[in-house]
Protein backbone atom coordinates (compact mmCIF):
# COMPACT_ATOMS: atom_id res chain seq x y z
CA UNK A 1 0.00 0.00 0.00
CA UNK A 2 1.26 3.47 -0.82
CA UNK A 3 0.61 6.15 1.75
CA UNK A 4 0.92 9.86 1.07
CA UNK A 5 2.25 12.26 3.67
CA UNK A 6 2.40 16.04 3.57
CA UNK A 7 5.28 17.38 5.63
CA UNK A 8 5.06 21.04 6.53
CA UNK A 9 8.28 22.67 7.74
CA UNK A 10 8.36 26.15 9.21
CA UNK A 11 10.79 28.42 11.00
CA UNK A 12 10.60 28.15 14.78
CA UNK A 13 8.69 31.03 16.33
CA UNK A 14 10.92 33.81 17.57
CA UNK A 15 13.63 33.29 14.97
CA UNK A 16 13.96 36.00 12.36
CA UNK A 17 12.08 35.41 9.12
CA UNK A 18 12.96 38.34 6.84
CA UNK A 19 10.93 36.97 3.92
CA UNK A 20 7.80 36.71 6.06
CA UNK A 21 8.33 40.13 7.66
CA UNK A 22 8.87 41.81 4.28
CA UNK A 23 5.74 40.17 2.83
CA UNK A 24 3.68 41.20 5.87
CA UNK A 25 4.82 44.81 5.34
CA UNK A 26 3.92 44.65 1.64
CA UNK A 27 0.45 43.29 2.42
CA UNK A 28 -0.10 46.08 4.94
CA UNK A 29 1.13 48.66 2.40
CA UNK A 30 -1.42 47.29 -0.08
CA UNK A 31 -4.17 48.12 2.37
CA UNK A 32 -4.81 44.72 3.94
CA UNK A 33 -5.41 45.59 7.55
CA UNK A 34 -4.79 43.33 10.49
CA UNK A 35 -1.92 41.34 9.01
CA UNK A 36 -0.14 40.34 12.19
CA UNK A 37 2.28 37.72 11.00
CA UNK A 38 3.41 36.07 7.78
CA UNK A 39 5.83 33.18 7.73
CA UNK A 40 7.26 31.07 4.95
CA UNK A 41 7.77 27.35 5.12
CA UNK A 42 8.31 24.38 2.91
CA UNK A 43 5.96 21.60 1.91
CA UNK A 44 7.31 18.17 1.11
CA UNK A 45 5.04 15.46 -0.29
CA UNK A 46 6.19 11.91 0.29
CA UNK A 47 4.62 8.78 -1.19
CA UNK A 48 5.75 5.82 0.85
CA UNK A 49 5.19 2.14 0.21
CA UNK A 50 4.64 0.27 3.46
CA UNK A 51 2.48 -2.55 4.79
CA UNK A 52 1.38 -0.66 7.86
CA UNK A 53 0.24 2.99 8.03
CA UNK A 54 1.63 3.45 11.53
CA UNK A 55 5.03 2.15 10.46
CA UNK A 56 4.91 4.50 7.50
CA UNK A 57 4.12 7.44 9.77
CA UNK A 58 7.01 6.49 12.06
CA UNK A 59 9.35 6.36 9.07
CA UNK A 60 8.33 9.84 7.97
CA UNK A 61 8.80 11.07 11.54
CA UNK A 62 12.37 9.75 11.47
CA UNK A 63 12.95 11.30 8.04
CA UNK A 64 11.91 14.67 9.45
CA UNK A 65 14.05 14.54 12.55
CA UNK A 66 17.08 13.19 10.72
CA UNK A 67 17.15 15.10 7.45
CA UNK A 68 14.10 17.06 6.33
CA UNK A 69 14.02 19.58 9.18
CA UNK A 70 16.84 21.20 11.13
CA UNK A 71 15.71 21.10 14.78
CA UNK A 72 17.86 24.11 15.62
CA UNK A 73 15.78 26.44 13.47
CA UNK A 74 12.71 24.56 12.25
CA UNK A 75 9.66 22.68 13.43
CA UNK A 76 7.42 20.42 11.40
CA UNK A 77 4.04 18.77 11.14
CA UNK A 78 3.16 15.59 9.29
CA UNK A 79 -0.24 14.96 7.77
CA UNK A 80 -1.27 11.55 6.43
CA UNK A 81 -3.55 12.25 3.48
CA UNK A 82 -4.21 8.78 2.13
CA UNK B 1 50.93 14.12 6.95
CA UNK B 2 48.56 16.34 5.09
CA UNK B 3 45.46 18.47 5.46
CA UNK B 4 42.47 16.69 3.98
CA UNK B 5 40.46 19.17 1.91
CA UNK B 6 37.05 17.57 1.44
CA UNK B 7 35.38 17.95 -1.94
CA UNK B 8 31.62 17.46 -2.22
CA UNK B 9 29.73 17.67 -5.51
CA UNK B 10 29.38 21.45 -5.83
CA UNK B 11 32.37 22.42 -3.69
CA UNK B 12 34.28 25.12 -5.57
CA UNK B 13 36.92 26.59 -3.25
CA UNK B 14 39.14 23.53 -2.79
CA UNK B 15 41.93 24.77 -5.06
CA UNK B 16 42.01 28.17 -3.36
CA UNK B 17 42.27 26.45 0.01
CA UNK B 18 45.00 24.15 -1.29
CA UNK B 19 46.94 27.22 -2.46
CA UNK B 20 46.40 29.03 0.84
CA UNK B 21 47.65 25.99 2.76
CA UNK B 22 50.78 25.92 0.59
CA UNK B 23 51.42 29.55 1.58
CA UNK B 24 51.75 28.46 5.22
CA UNK B 25 53.78 25.35 4.44
CA UNK B 26 51.02 22.75 4.59
CA UNK B 27 50.41 19.97 2.07
CA UNK B 28 46.82 19.43 1.03
CA UNK B 29 45.13 16.33 -0.27
CA UNK B 30 41.80 16.73 -2.00
CA UNK B 31 39.46 14.04 -0.67
CA UNK B 32 36.25 13.05 -2.43
CA UNK B 33 33.18 13.06 -0.20
CA UNK B 34 32.62 9.33 -0.73
CA UNK B 35 35.99 8.46 0.79
CA UNK B 36 35.72 6.93 4.22
CA UNK B 37 39.32 6.89 5.36
CA UNK B 38 41.14 10.03 6.49
CA UNK B 39 43.78 8.12 8.42
CA UNK B 40 46.58 9.92 6.60
CA UNK B 41 45.31 13.38 7.51
CA UNK B 42 46.49 15.43 10.47
CA UNK B 43 43.85 18.11 9.88
CA UNK B 44 40.70 18.68 7.84
CA UNK B 45 39.20 21.61 5.96
CA UNK B 46 35.69 21.70 4.50
CA UNK B 47 35.94 24.42 1.84
CA UNK B 48 33.24 26.66 0.43
CA UNK B 49 30.89 26.09 -2.47
CA UNK B 50 27.43 24.66 -2.89
CA UNK B 51 27.67 21.05 -1.74
CA UNK B 52 24.90 18.94 -3.28
CA UNK B 53 23.47 22.10 -4.83
CA UNK B 54 22.47 23.45 -1.42
CA UNK B 55 19.28 21.43 -1.90
CA UNK B 56 16.91 21.15 1.07
CA UNK B 57 19.11 23.36 3.27
CA UNK B 58 22.75 24.35 2.89
CA UNK B 59 24.83 21.46 4.20
CA UNK B 60 21.82 19.26 4.97
CA UNK B 61 22.66 16.56 2.47
CA UNK B 62 26.43 16.96 2.66
CA UNK B 63 26.39 16.09 6.34
CA UNK B 64 25.34 12.56 5.40
CA UNK B 65 28.10 12.11 2.82
CA UNK B 66 30.20 9.05 3.73
CA UNK B 67 33.28 11.13 4.58
CA UNK B 68 31.46 12.98 7.36
CA UNK B 69 31.59 10.06 9.80
CA UNK B 70 35.35 10.26 9.61
CA UNK B 71 35.34 14.06 9.92
CA UNK B 72 33.20 13.71 13.04
CA UNK B 73 35.56 11.09 14.46
CA UNK B 74 38.59 13.33 13.93
CA UNK B 75 36.77 16.36 15.35
CA UNK B 76 35.98 14.37 18.49
CA UNK B 77 39.58 13.16 18.68
CA UNK B 78 40.80 16.77 18.83
CA UNK B 79 42.18 17.00 15.31
CA UNK B 80 42.03 20.52 13.79
CA UNK B 81 38.87 20.81 11.65
CA UNK B 82 37.92 24.02 9.87
CA UNK B 83 34.79 24.82 7.87
CA UNK B 84 34.80 27.83 5.56
CA UNK B 85 31.48 29.25 4.33
CA UNK B 86 29.60 26.21 2.99
CA UNK B 87 31.97 24.08 5.07
CA UNK B 88 30.84 26.01 8.17
CA UNK B 89 27.22 25.38 7.19
CA UNK B 90 27.95 21.65 6.87
CA UNK B 91 29.62 21.50 10.31
CA UNK B 92 26.55 23.17 11.83
CA UNK B 93 24.13 20.83 10.07
CA UNK B 94 26.19 17.89 11.28
CA UNK B 95 25.95 19.16 14.84
CA UNK B 96 29.75 19.32 15.08
CA UNK B 97 29.35 23.06 15.66
CA UNK B 98 26.33 24.69 17.27
CA UNK B 99 23.76 26.87 15.58
CA UNK B 100 22.64 27.30 11.98
CA UNK B 101 23.11 29.62 9.04
CA UNK B 102 20.02 31.02 7.36
CA UNK B 103 19.27 33.51 4.58
CA UNK B 104 20.85 36.95 4.92
CA UNK B 105 18.60 39.47 6.61
CA UNK B 106 18.13 41.55 3.43
CA UNK B 107 17.64 38.40 1.32
CA UNK B 108 20.51 39.35 -0.97
CA UNK B 109 23.58 37.39 -1.92
CA UNK B 110 26.52 39.27 -0.42
CA UNK B 111 29.85 39.28 -2.24
CA UNK B 112 32.19 41.92 -0.87
CA UNK B 113 35.11 42.41 1.50
CA UNK B 114 34.06 42.75 5.13
CA UNK B 115 35.97 43.47 8.28
CA UNK B 116 35.96 41.06 11.20
CA UNK B 117 37.40 41.35 14.68
CA UNK B 118 39.23 38.55 16.46
CA UNK B 119 37.30 37.79 19.66
CA UNK B 120 39.22 34.81 20.99
CA UNK B 121 42.49 33.09 20.22
CA UNK B 122 41.37 29.78 21.66
CA UNK B 123 40.80 28.10 18.30
CA UNK B 124 42.62 26.56 15.38
CA UNK B 125 41.42 29.54 13.37
CA UNK B 126 42.76 32.33 15.55
CA UNK B 127 45.58 30.89 17.68
CA UNK B 128 48.22 33.00 15.93
CA UNK B 129 46.12 36.19 15.85
CA UNK B 130 45.58 38.70 18.63
CA UNK B 131 42.30 39.59 20.32
CA UNK B 132 40.94 42.80 18.83
CA UNK B 133 42.82 42.37 15.57
CA UNK B 134 40.73 43.58 12.61
CA UNK B 135 40.92 41.57 9.41
CA UNK B 136 39.61 42.45 5.95
CA UNK B 137 38.32 39.30 4.25
CA UNK B 138 35.79 38.67 1.45
CA UNK B 139 32.31 37.42 2.30
CA UNK B 140 30.50 35.45 -0.40
CA UNK B 141 27.22 33.94 0.72
CA UNK B 142 23.43 34.01 0.73
CA UNK B 143 22.93 31.90 3.85
CA UNK B 144 25.46 33.62 6.11
CA UNK B 145 23.10 34.78 8.84
CA UNK B 146 24.18 32.92 11.96
CA UNK B 147 21.51 32.03 14.46
CA UNK B 148 21.38 29.78 17.42
CA UNK B 149 18.35 28.80 19.44
CA UNK B 150 17.93 29.85 23.04
CA UNK B 151 19.04 26.52 24.41
CA UNK B 152 22.52 27.15 23.12
CA UNK B 153 24.81 29.31 25.16
CA UNK B 154 27.56 30.82 23.09
CA UNK B 155 29.57 31.31 26.24
CA UNK B 156 29.39 27.63 27.09
CA UNK B 157 30.15 24.92 24.56
CA UNK B 158 30.73 27.40 21.79
CA UNK B 159 33.03 30.36 21.69
CA UNK B 160 32.77 33.27 19.30
CA UNK B 161 36.08 33.74 17.52
CA UNK B 162 35.21 36.37 14.89
CA UNK B 163 32.63 39.16 14.77
CA UNK B 164 31.72 41.51 11.93
CA UNK B 165 32.93 45.01 12.77
CA UNK B 166 33.65 48.33 11.12
CA UNK B 167 37.13 49.38 10.00
CA UNK B 168 37.90 50.64 13.51
CA UNK B 169 36.92 47.34 15.08
CA UNK B 170 33.61 48.58 16.49
CA UNK B 171 30.52 46.36 16.40
CA UNK B 172 27.77 48.39 14.78
CA UNK B 173 24.51 47.30 13.13
CA UNK B 174 25.76 48.78 9.85
CA UNK B 175 28.89 46.65 10.04
CA UNK B 176 26.87 43.45 10.39
CA UNK B 177 26.35 42.56 6.73
CA UNK B 178 23.88 39.69 7.01
CA UNK B 179 22.00 40.05 10.30
CA UNK B 180 24.01 37.44 12.16
CA UNK B 181 23.16 37.09 15.84
CA UNK B 182 25.58 39.16 17.92
CA UNK B 183 27.50 39.98 14.71
CA UNK B 184 28.94 36.48 14.71
CA UNK B 185 31.20 35.67 11.73
CA UNK B 186 33.01 32.66 13.16
CA UNK B 187 32.76 30.26 16.08
CA UNK B 188 34.69 27.38 17.60
CA UNK B 189 33.88 24.52 19.93
CA UNK B 190 34.98 24.85 23.55
CA UNK B 191 38.07 22.76 22.91
CA UNK B 192 39.02 25.07 20.05
CA UNK B 193 39.94 22.31 17.59
CA UNK B 194 36.84 22.76 15.44
CA UNK B 195 36.07 26.16 13.96
CA UNK B 196 33.88 27.62 11.25
CA UNK B 197 33.56 31.01 9.62
CA UNK B 198 31.50 32.53 6.81
CA UNK B 199 34.12 34.86 5.20
CA UNK B 200 36.76 33.35 2.90
CA UNK B 201 40.29 33.77 4.33
CA UNK B 202 41.73 31.81 1.38
CA UNK B 203 40.70 34.74 -0.84
CA UNK B 204 42.74 37.17 1.25
CA UNK B 205 46.00 35.29 1.32
CA UNK B 206 48.34 37.71 -0.49
CA UNK B 207 48.37 41.39 -1.37
CA UNK B 208 47.69 40.80 -5.06
CA UNK B 209 44.22 39.57 -4.02
CA UNK B 210 43.49 42.87 -2.30
CA UNK B 211 44.27 41.70 1.21
CA UNK B 212 46.58 39.27 2.95
CA UNK B 213 44.67 39.45 6.23
CA UNK B 214 43.42 35.89 5.85
CA UNK B 215 46.93 34.52 6.12
CA UNK B 216 47.09 34.79 9.90
CA UNK B 217 44.08 32.48 10.11
CA UNK B 218 45.85 29.84 8.02
CA UNK B 219 49.01 30.39 10.09
CA UNK B 220 46.85 29.73 13.14
CA UNK B 221 45.58 26.53 11.55
CA UNK B 222 49.12 25.40 10.72
CA UNK B 223 50.35 26.21 14.23
CA UNK B 224 47.52 24.11 15.67
CA UNK B 225 48.62 20.90 14.00
CA UNK B 226 50.69 18.96 16.54
CA UNK B 227 53.06 17.39 14.01
CA UNK B 228 53.90 20.80 12.59
CA UNK B 229 54.73 22.11 16.05
CA UNK B 230 56.84 19.10 16.96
Amino acid sequence: MTYRFIVQIERKPGLSDPEGATTARALTDLGFTGVEHVSFGRTITIDLEDEDPDDAMRSVETMCSKLLANPVIERYTIEAVS
Amino acid sequence: MTTAVVVFPGTNCERDVEYALSMVGLDAELVWHRDTDLAGADSVILPGGFAHGDYLRTGAIARFSPVMKEVERLATAGVPVLGICNGFQILCEAGILDGALVANQDLKFICKPVTVRVESTNSVLTAAATVGQVLRIPLNSYEGNYISDESLSLDGDTSVVLRYCDADGDLTPAANPNGSMASIAGIANSRGNVAGLMPHPERAIEDILGSSDGKVLFESFAASIPSVNA
